[in-house]
């Protein structure tokens, strides 16, 4: 085990999960099960007394515009500052990113990755793949990825948490042909970034992993 | 690391968990795509008419041309439905073909084939289907759909209908989830429901699918009442490029969607919207002329 991850105790962090659209529930039942308090967002006044923030997987352009019409890029990018920890899910992995190729829509702009949008193709495209996640241990985790986004550069202030090789990082049709891997999870202090679907699956380690760094967050 | 698969049903199912708390826009042409696109639509519905002139007009309603479907998927970076014909599988496959999103196998279009659906699980790629109560909306997940619209009466502006479904699955949901296991195999027999699925139900109390509602939605007031009913987005068809502000309307309906349950904001957005598309009384049209009753 490289961490040690996240297990219920009696200080229960607040974590909210921006809601405009997308899939929050599915967040907001896994944190609920881990023990987290869950506050919906959808207003700036939402945001207060959060410990951590997840923005879930949805449509990155109808979340954008909704943000930007709500007023939350603000209160979200003084969250980051603060060091209290964001979590981006596929579309939410797409409005944390600095970088996504040059395309015209509202992003919140934090995190030093550079994201390609429906990197994989269609729906017809979208595929499931067991990942090598180390900061979770050896046991592989299901990534679900639908019409997902992937990481194509990891700046210096970021750090590569996974990537996929073989069948489904060929499956990039833009990755690099000298090396067809593509990364779909980074981490940047307290920003984490995810191409795929932790809350689709079973599978809790990345939210234990990310109430951990909430927790972390709050020691200093 | 492997055990790649695609299509799975995650997958297909997992694409609707993302288009949860969205609007679904019928568009007709590039233009209306891009409007749509920018006032914030989860995902387009690529039709040649919308159910309103489809309902003017008459005639056999069929697939769009595929070479509007492209242009439009072209057009716009969120997913792109479109619509077969209840039971043309073939129509099916060239969506497939075409490399789009989701097929809508639609009571708006003319009925293909009388009898039976399209087998949903043959293909890659998922589909959304229409239905007016449980039993309808389990049978269609039975064979293969992997999101579920309920149908309401399209092209119509009157959101009656949708009311009517909505509130008949969700009443539904909730007289399963509070039976006992040895009622189960008749209430399957009862609602003419796949037994597994009404077991799942039992322990879940929710469709193991998304559900949308659809068909007569042309206000934001009228979005926000369905997703208070339980829907968990909305298509909105004629609502929106048959009004008098298109852009407006779209926006207010995609914010009222958001903020369903604030009913500050739905004031807000609902005014000075422009003129809302002529609806229809549901008594008015003729009997063999409602939609919804096409598919079983």
């Amino acid at each position: 085990m490289a961490l040690e991850m996240y297990t219920k105790n009696s200080n229960s962090p607040k974590i909210g999960v921006l809601a405009l659209q997308g899939a929050f529930i599915e967040h907001l039942k896994m944190l609920t099960e881990l023990g987290a308090s869950v506050q919906e967002v959808r207003l700036p006044e939402e945001i207060a007394g959060l410990d951590g923030l997840i923005i879930p997987g949805g449509e990155s352009t109808t979340i954008g515009k909704l943000m930007i019409l709500y007023n939350l890029v603000e209160p979200i990018k003084e969250m980051v500052a603060s060091g209290r920890p964001v979590w981006g899910t596929c579309a939410g992995m797409i409005l944390l990113a600095k970088d996504i190729g040059g395309l015209n829509q509202p992003l919140i702009g934090v995190m030093d990755i550079k994201v390609k949008r429906n990197a994989f193709g269609s729906q017809l495209d979208s595929f499931e793949t067991d990942i090598a996640i180390p900061v979770l241990g050896e046991k592989p985790f299901r990534g679900v990825f639908i019409r997902a986004p992937y990481i194509e550069e990891v700046g210096p202030q970021a750090e590569e948490l996974a990537r996929l090789s073989g069948e489904s990082g060929r499956l990039a049709p833009q990755g690099n042909s000298t090396n067809p891997a593509v990364i779909v999870a980074a981490r940047q202090d307290n920003l984490l970034a995810t191409a795929f679907h932790p809350e689709l699956t079973g599978d809790s380690r990345f939210h234990r992993f990310f109430l951990k760094m909430v927790e972390e967050g709050a020691k200093d | 690391m492997s055990n790649f698969e695609k299509s799975t049903w995650n997958t297909k199912v997992g694409l609707a968990q993302m288009l949860k708390g969205g609007v679904i826009m019928d568009v007709v042409t590039v233009e209306q795509a891009k409007i749509a696109e920018e006032s914030g639509a989860v995902a387009v519905m690529a039709l040649e008419r919308v159910p309103a002139d489809i309902r003017k007009q008459g005639g056999v309603a069929r697939m769009s041309d595929p070479e509007l479907i492209i242009r439009i998927k072209e057009a716009v970076s969120i997913p792109v439905m479109a619509k077969a014909r209840i039971g043309h599988f073939v129509e099916a496959q060239i969506l497939e073909a075409l490399g789009i999103d989701y097929v809508d196998e639609s009571e708006v279009l003319t009925p293909a084939d009388e009898e039976y659906h399209i087998n949903k699980h043959d293909f890659k790629i998922p589909f959304v289907c229409g239905c007016r109560n449980l039993g309808e909306a389990l049978r269609r997940i039975g064979e293969g759909a992997a999101m579920i619209r309920t149908k309401g009466e399209a092209g119509t502006g009157n959101v009656v209908e949708a009311v009517r479904h909505q509130r008949a699955v969700s009443s539904d949901l909730r007289r399963i989830k509070s039976l006992g296991k040895e009622e189960l195999m008749t209430a399957a027999k009862e609602l003419q429901a796949p037994y597994e699925l009404i077991v799942q139900i039992n322990e879940t109390g929710k469709l193991p699918v998304v559900n949308f509602a659809a068909g007569g939605i042309a206000t934001p007031a009228d979005a926000a009442l369905m997703m208070q009913l339980g829907s968990e987005g909305v298509f909105v068809g004629s609502g929106i490029f048959k009004s008098g502000d298109p852009m407006k309307r779209a926006k207010a309906i995609v914010q009222a969607v958001t903020h369903f349950r604030n009913p500050q904001i739905i004031a807000e957005v609902s005014k000075n919207l422009g003129e809302a598309m002529v609806g229809i009384e549901i008594s008015q049209i003729p009997t063999d002329q409602v939609l919804a009753q096409r598919g079983w």
